[in-house]
């Protein structure tokens, strides 16, 4: 039932702490699985469940909504390429093409080695940008298949830092300073309107 | 805008102008006015949530007609709907079309096949052909979400039927979408099972026949079942039923919905637990002790059976005879026991109760509330059992009041229970100690204490747990009537008809009717050979008699105490004691075993008449197929032993024992069977009138504590080792093994390890069990479930005191 | 500074031009997403404005301006504000950040460049409307906004803009940093509210119609847009006198718009709403500069992935959505995609039907299964397997998630008319009509296209359906 390092747990507590109900911390919380062990394990989403007070089935289902969460292993780079319109328009089809080759692999598997995941993507908001493909969720711009295999080898250096592994997300967390802190009221706690509100109110009449 | 109407608009459907309630759906405003729309995921008894859109008809709220879901739409003053138009009848051909281009078509071998509402409306509003020419979506084909529930996902056209049910009504979040768009499907968490009690009514409730019973899997086909409404007996809500079954064999249980009591909706041991009547272990034939090995029942017939009966009572000395039991009867088997007992053989050592609930006299003499007024009460007290384990539907209704925020649930427990999770407030209070916690809530200065006296309040009120007496729950309504006397009372009784048996006078000190002894009315005097004037004992008080040599005769009518009294030691030394035991019942109980005369009885859906559910209400019971064997209905083998007895209960058939329960009863005065019976009668008809004055008499007592025990509680679980479910091939493995839950603390003191065998001690018997550290378990207690496999309570209460306490050791 | 039309490395894309800047004001700046460049370009002088006035008045001066929400809908922000029931608390900010809409690319470049100005834009909001929480929901995939996002959430924290007496007065409010984890229909404003609950980001039932009503919790919310609510601080600080002196009356201020496919210098500009015009856009000297190749143009999606297409013919349309509505399509979320001569058409509009089956939530059946399907017959269809028929029941399937007739521009040569934008439709959300509006734009502008691709294949039949048992 201890999924989460007691670390994340700390940071998964914090998390739950921002929202007026526990249940909608479920996403971050996935995300910080994800982050620990590169997909989202059962243990992972039994523990979430338990954390938010949800059945693990509750959690199954967000779970299996969203894209970004893996259900099995994935490679340390999932490299996930635009085939929407404006992609598709300018050369997405080919670079995919181009990319299952290179890496000897159909779009949805993963390399032998472990460290690339392939997949067809939709529209990532870089359509001005286009062929573009996301590795990790970091963009690369109108990328051709030589920036591709560039880009591949400079990945596959073990040395490379730039891009961390699948599942860590943003490198810069928010953190709430407690002096600063309003802090998150269950909605039913409340009922009146906030301070600034009143007080003008007041002022009126 | 005052209006002299504010609540009804009217709407114009198909052409008819209606009334309509403002802010009812168009759906249902149209279902009360005859017009069928067609639909898939909209339910009357759970939220909208618009998915399968094939409700789409034709609306113009004035601003021209516009398709629109009638399931999401209320109604508006001046609308005008078309259900028949050609928009409405494109849109339900296209909807239609779209819902079977995935389907698997499987018809004939599905078990929903002809009560199907997509083949149905296929039919109905289809289209012809299927221009789909694709591969059609594949899945694993039907895979067991639980022990009862398989799911076919092929046919699931993602209604949110199922998955809504379980979390919205069942409160069992189990089953879920998962997935998204075109691969949507219903599944479990691996390993965590649908395992709801109420997991039946989603198979109920599937427009199509994804969800499929274990038990009904392939049994019949919808066009060979017989169906008659009836009454589930299962447990004292007495839910609404149709029972159906197929060559003279009872196959299957659907919910019917009635607004008073279940809303359509059965929990899984109500649904399933028919089973047990063809059960192989059913008692056949009479029985006899073997007059050459006292240790053998033997094979004997009807008449030397009840003869043998007829002259152990002629031979006992007057008055020292006793009848137990009376919940598994009919409200007129009922009365023709209690006619036998007192009119026959003259006594009032009467008890349908078996030690385990309240005596008769509170449970009539209490202000009653109904199950509605429970469910919109401001405040509802439960002090009682776990709902959710004993009376599973009052539970589903609570829980549905509560999320509507329509009532604010107060429980005073314990420990833990079903009804906690929706609670507004949990109180756990020292088993046997309610009354104390209640008194010092109510006269608190504690807000909620001002809420509860501020507004109306319900008291469901029962014995939180069978190893405390009734004592602790009749102080509960001792404090209840001194604080709160507008408050009105639910009694939580457990068993099928036990509220039938008590009107019906198998209670001591009463008469039928709800009539105390010391008043008899003219009726049951001029009616009645003679009426009983000295009040009978109850079953802890014949058992003792019993057990003393002061009882003669014990006539068990479908009571089984040796299991289900709770103080076993008490049972077993009041049935040795007794000369002569008579037994009737369904099994081979272990009471029965103990018998001396055993007759068999039909048992439900074999017999006709009527029954009465906890709040008093009257409604019918259906005879649906014929008992293969010799069993005989309990009124009959009544009137048979009275006839031996020199007395005749001067009725021979059901509908004669209602005409005269109707003459001698005055509380159903004026309700015969006609009315109870009759097709538009659904709801039953509530009872509410009794003759009873209760006076409660606070004892003050507190139980003592052995600074070095565990207080025992113990409750009944739905699943345990009771001879119906345990008759039931698919509810009996359901039943957990029993454990002695207590808090981890209590354990670490006694250093013992989680998980192992712990002797449990107690002033009646030393047994053994296994040990869990449950953190829910209050300090200082220890939980046993009443009569699960293993081993069972009532080993070690002593029914004698108000509360039970135990040590534990290791072994 | 950046020289002009040259992108800058982190976000690359946007490309100014001689417009007035209202949103991009920073972009060209190396470190415009700091708090420290932020301030002394102007940074939270217009939270400052507002704090000095009534929330009333500055409710008051939002309404005034008239700015149309820029997510998709367009709808006057300040009006919807304007929705919250009285007297009903706690009321919460979504700040919808799941820019997904394909074509779509300008709140991605807000959040990365210029974060302050949106949670500046946010404090604004929640103030003038007695908002006590803020969420704002980044969408997954986008690790970079999420990085700068949290970087200036901490750096506006510890600097007193946010939390607790804000700047010293008696606003408080949290600003929350919630992710999303890709699901395109989280960008539906209910469907949003499901998923910042830690739902399946299914959308909700209408009515209400508004989550200003009922939305996060049952609670009245407010969801904007990321871009929206970055016009804030310009109209506190510069009035909405100035801000409704660009663009025209009905559509005032600027807005981003992101032009993508066969144009010689794809990108995201700002530009003056309500006058500027596609050509301007597409064939202007600071814009684009026309068709790559100097090809004609075949074709373009003016408003996002779910709009219906146009051609030339219309490209002297202002982006004024009163003016584009009647000629059958909308602006949406200020998304061109070009398609030049060279163009196969229903391979293009596959991409787009392929997209929204894709990323339908499965709630509704015509949506769930229409989509897929339409999908699947447009698949066969592109790769030469489909039939004449096959053309018609294209149509027809999307008559059953758009019954009636749907808007396309009119292409006066074919006789057709306008039907003017929005369409009927059997689903909950537009998801379901969006699979279907590239597949009929297509259809109806380029039959010709879908004819040569089945020419030659007959017919199937069809199957009857039994469902007898
Ligand atoms: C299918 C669908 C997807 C949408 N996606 C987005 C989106 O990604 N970003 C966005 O801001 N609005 C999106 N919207 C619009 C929102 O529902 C909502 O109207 C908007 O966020 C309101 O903000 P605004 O008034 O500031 O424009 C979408 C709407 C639909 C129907
Ligand atoms: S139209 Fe599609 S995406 Fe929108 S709610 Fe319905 S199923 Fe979901
Ligand atoms: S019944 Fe209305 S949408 Fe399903």
């Amino acid at each position: 039932m201890t999924f989460f390092t007691e670390e994340n747990l700390e940071l998964a507590h914090e998390i739950i702490g921002r929202y007026p109900k526990q249940r909608s911390a479920m996403i971050p919380l996935l995300h910080l699985a994800q982050e620990q062990s590169g997909w989202v394990t059962e243990e992972a989403m039994k523990q979430i469940g338990v954390l938010v007070g949800t059945s693990s089935a509750e959690v199954l289902g967000t779970c299996s909504f969203y894209e970004m969460f893996k259900r099995h292993e994935v490679g340390k780079y999932v490299v996930n390429i635009c085939t929407t319109m404006s992609c598709a328009l300018l050369g997405a089809e080919e670079l995919l093409e181009h990319a299952e080759t290179r890496l000897g692999i159909k779009a949805g598997s993963t390399t032998s080695d472990g460290l690339f995941t392939l997949e067809g993507a939709e529209c990532q908001a870089a359509c001005t940008e286009a062929p573009c493909l996301q590795v990790n969720y970091r963009h690369q711009y109108r990328v051709t298949p030589s920036d591709f295999d560039q880009l591949i080898d400079e990945l596959a250096d073990p040395n490379n830092e730039e891009t961390p592994r699948h599942g860590v997300l943003a490198q810069i967390r928010q953190h709430i300073p407690v002096e600063r802190s309003v802090g998150a009221v269950h909605p039913d706690l409340v009922n009146v309107p906030p301070v600034w509100i009143e007080e003008k109110k007041e002022a009126n009449s | 805008m005052p209006d002299s109407q504010p609540n009804a608009v009217s709407v114009t459907i198909n052409g008819t102008q209606i009334e309509a309630e403002a802010g009812e759906l168009v759906i249902a405003a149209a279902d009360r006015n005859g017009v069928h729309i067609p639909r898939f995921c909209y339910h009357e008894r759970m939220s909208s949530v618009g998915m399968c859109r094939m409700c789409l008809v034709e609306v113009d709220t004035g601003r021209g007609p516009m398709l629109q879901p009638s399931c999401m739409i209320s109604v508006t003053d001046g609308m005008i709907v078309d259900t028949e138009s050609d928009q409405t009848k494109r849109a339900q051909e296209g909807i239609l079309e779209f819902l079977l281009i995935n389907h698997p078509l499987d018809c004939p071998v599905c078990d929903k096949g002809g009560e199907c509402p997509l083949q149905d409306q296929t039919v109905a509003y289809g289209p012809g052909e299927s221009r789909f020419i694709e591969e059609k979506r594949h899945y694993e084909k039907p895979i067991p979400i639980s022990d009862l529930v398989h799911l076919d996902r092929e046919r699931c056209i993602l209604c949110d039927r199922c998955t809504r049910f379980a979390d919205e009504v069942a409160g069992d979040p189990l089953i879920q979408f998962t997935e998204r768009g075109n691969e949507t499907q219903v599944l479990t968490f691996p390993n965590e099972p649908f395992s709801s009690y109420f997991s039946g009514n989603t198979v109920q409730i599937c427009p199509v026949g994804a969800l499929t019973a274990a038990p009904y899997r392939f049994k019949a086909r919808p066009w060979d079942l017989e169906q008659v409404e009836s009454t589930c007996t299962t447990c004292s809500v007495g839910c609404r039923v149709a029972v159906q079954s197929s060559r003279n064999e009872l196959v299957r249980y659907l919910g019917v919905d009635i607004d008073p009591v279940n809303h359509g909706w059965l929990c899984d041991k109500g649904r399933f637990d028919f089973e047990a009547i063809k059960s192989p272990n059913r008692l056949e034939t009479p029985l006899i002790r073997d007059p050459n090995d006292k240790d053998q029942l033997i094979e004997t017939t009807w008449g030397a059976a009840l003869a043998a009966s007829a002259d152990a009572i002629k031979e006992a000395r007057s008055g020292k005879i006793g009848v137990i039991g009376g919940s598994r009867l009919t409200n007129e088997d009922a009365y023709a026991w209690a006619k036998l007992a007192g009119s026959v053989i003259g006594t009032n050592n009467v008890d349908a109760q078996l030690g385990d609930g309240l005596p008769g006299k509170v449970v009539l003499g209490l202000p009653g509330a109904t199950i509605d007024e429970a469910c919109s009460a401001d405040t509802v007290l439960v002090i009682g059992p776990d709902l959710k384990e004993e009376l599973p539907i009052l539970h589903l209704r609570l829980r549905g009041a509560a999320k509507k925020k329509k009532v604010k649930v107060v429980e005073i427990t314990p420990l833990q229970t079903g009804v906690s999770s929706y609670a507004h407030r949990s109180i756990v209070c020292r088993s046997g100690e309610a009354a104390k916690t209640l008194k010092s809530l109510l006269t608190s200065d504690d807000e909620l204490s001002q809420e509860i006296r501020s507004g109306s309040v319900v008291v469901i009120l029962g014995r939180s747990s069978l190893a405390e007496s009734a004592l602790p729950a009749i102080e509960v309504a001792s404090v209840i009537t001194e604080e709160l006397p507008k408050a009105k009372f639910l009694v939580a009784l457990r068993r099928g008809n036990v509220r039938g048996a008590i009107d019906m006078g198998l209670s001591p000190g009463l008469l039928p009717g709800r009539v105390p002894l010391e008043n008899p009315n003219d009726e049951i005097k001029k009616i009645w050979a003679k009426v009983p004037t000295v009040e009978g004992l109850d079953t802890a008080g014949m058992l003792r008699a019993a057990a003393d040599g002061q009882l003669d005769v014990l006539i068990l009518v479908g009571a089984d105490p040796l299991v289900d009294f709770p103080d076993q030691d008490l049972a077993n030394r009041g049935l040795r004691g007794a000369k002569f035991v008579v037994a009737i019942d369904n099994f081979p109980t272990l009471s029965v075993a103990n018998a001396d005369v055993v007759l068999p009885a039909t048992a439900y859906g074999e017999k006709g008449g009527t029954t009465t559910n906890i709040e008093g209400r009257v409604s019918r019971l259906a005879q649906l197929v014929t008992s293969p064997s010799a069993a005989r209905d309990d009124w009959m083998i009544a009137s048979e032993l009275a006839w031996r007895l020199g007395g005749d209960l001067k009725f021979s058939s059901m509908e004669e024992i209602w005409s005269e329960i109707e003459q001698v009863a005055p509380s159903h005065n004026g309700i015969t069977l006609e009315k109870i019976w009759a097709d538009e009668t659904r709801d039953g008809i509530l009872i509410t009138e009794t003759s009873i004055q209760l006076a409660i008499e606070p004892s003050g007592e507190t139980p003592v504590v052995d600074g070095y025990g565990l207080r025992l509680i113990s409750g009944r679980k739905l699943y345990d080792a009771g001879t119906q479910t345990s008759n039931c091939a698919s509810l009996s493995a359901l039943a957990q093994d029993a454990e002695l839950r207590v808090n981890p603390t209590e354990l670490e003191r006694l250093g013992i390890q989680d998980g192992s065998e712990v002797t449990i001690i107690s002033t009646k018997a030393t047994g053994v069990a296994i040990a869990i550290a449950d953190e829910s378990i209050p300090r200082g207690t220890a939980v046993l479930p009443f009569n699960n496999p293993g081993i069972r309570a009532n080993l070690f209460i002593n029914s004698e005191l108000p509360v039970t306490d135990i040590r534990i050791e290791t072994r | 500074m950046t020289e002009l039309g040259i992108p800058i490395p982190h976000a690359p894309g946007f490309i100014a031009n001689k417009t007035p800047r209202i949103v991009t004001s920073r972009f060209d700046y190396e470190d415009s997403f700091t708090i420290e460049r932020y301030e002394e370009t102007g940074g939270y002088q217009g939270l400052r404005t507002a704090l000095s006035k009534t929330p009333e008045a500055v409710h008051g001066e939002v309404r005034d301006a008239s700015l149309l929400g820029r997510g998709g809908a367009g709808f006057p922000a300040g009006v919807k504000w304007g929705f919250c029931p009285p007297g009903v608390w706690p009321r919460y900010l979504v700040v919808n950040g799941d820019e997904s809409e394909p074509g779509t690319y300008k709140d991605r470049l807000l959040m990365e460049l210029d974060p302050h100005q949106l949670i500046e834009g946010c404090l604004i909001a929640c103030y003038a409307i007695g908002l006590s929480q803020c969420f704002l929901y980044v969408r997954g995939e986008m690790a970079v906004a999420q990085e700068r996002i949290a970087q200036a959430l901490n750096e506006a924290y510890a600097a007193g803009y946010i939390g607790k007496n804000i700047l010293g007065t008696e606003l408080s409010v949290d600003i929350v940093l919630h992710w999303g984890a890709g699901a395109y229909v989280v960008g539906e404003e209910t469907a949003l509210i499901e998923s910042l609950e830690g739902n399946r980001g299914m959308p909700r039932l209408k009515p209400p119609y508004f989550p200003a009503s009922i939305g996060l919790y049952g609670q009245p919310t407010i969801v904007n847009n990321v871009e929206t609510l970055s016009n804030l601080p310009w109209i506190l600080s510069n009035g909405s006198e100035a801000f409704k002196a660009i663009g025209t009356e009905t559509s005032p201020g600027t807005r981003m718009v992101a032009v993508s496919g066969h144009v010689k210098r794809p990108g995201v500009y700002e530009i003056v709403n309500g006058t500027t015009t596609f050509r301007d856009l597409i064939y202007g000297e600071t814009m684009c500069g026309g068709i790559r190749n100097d090809a004609a143009l075949k074709a373009f999606v003016p408003g996002g992935g779910s709009a219906p297409w146009f051609t030339a013919d219309q490209l002297d349309l202002p982006f004024e959505a009163s003016q584009v509505g009647p000629e059958g399509s909308m602006l949406g979320s200020g998304a061109i995609m070009v398609m030049d001569e060279t163009t196969d058409i229903p391979a293009a509009a596959l991409t787009l039907t392929k997209f929204y089956a894709h990323e339908s939530c499965g709630k509704c059946v015509p949506c769930r299964e229409g989509g897929t399907w339409l999908e699947q017959i447009m698949r066969r269809v592109v790769n030469g397997s489909g039939t004449k028929r096959d053309l018609d029941l294209l149509i027809e399937v999307g008559e059953t998630i758009c019954p009636g007739d749907f808007p396309h521009a009119s292409n006066k040569e074919k006789g057709l008319s306008a039907v003017p934008f929005p369409y009927k439709m059997t689903t909950i959300c537009f998801v379901g009509p969006s699979a279907f509006a590239p597949v009929h734009s297509a259809l109806t502008l380029f039959r010709e296209e879908f004819e040569a691709k089945v020419a030659g294949n007959s017919d199937r039949n069809y199957v009857e359906v039994t469902i007898n048992a």
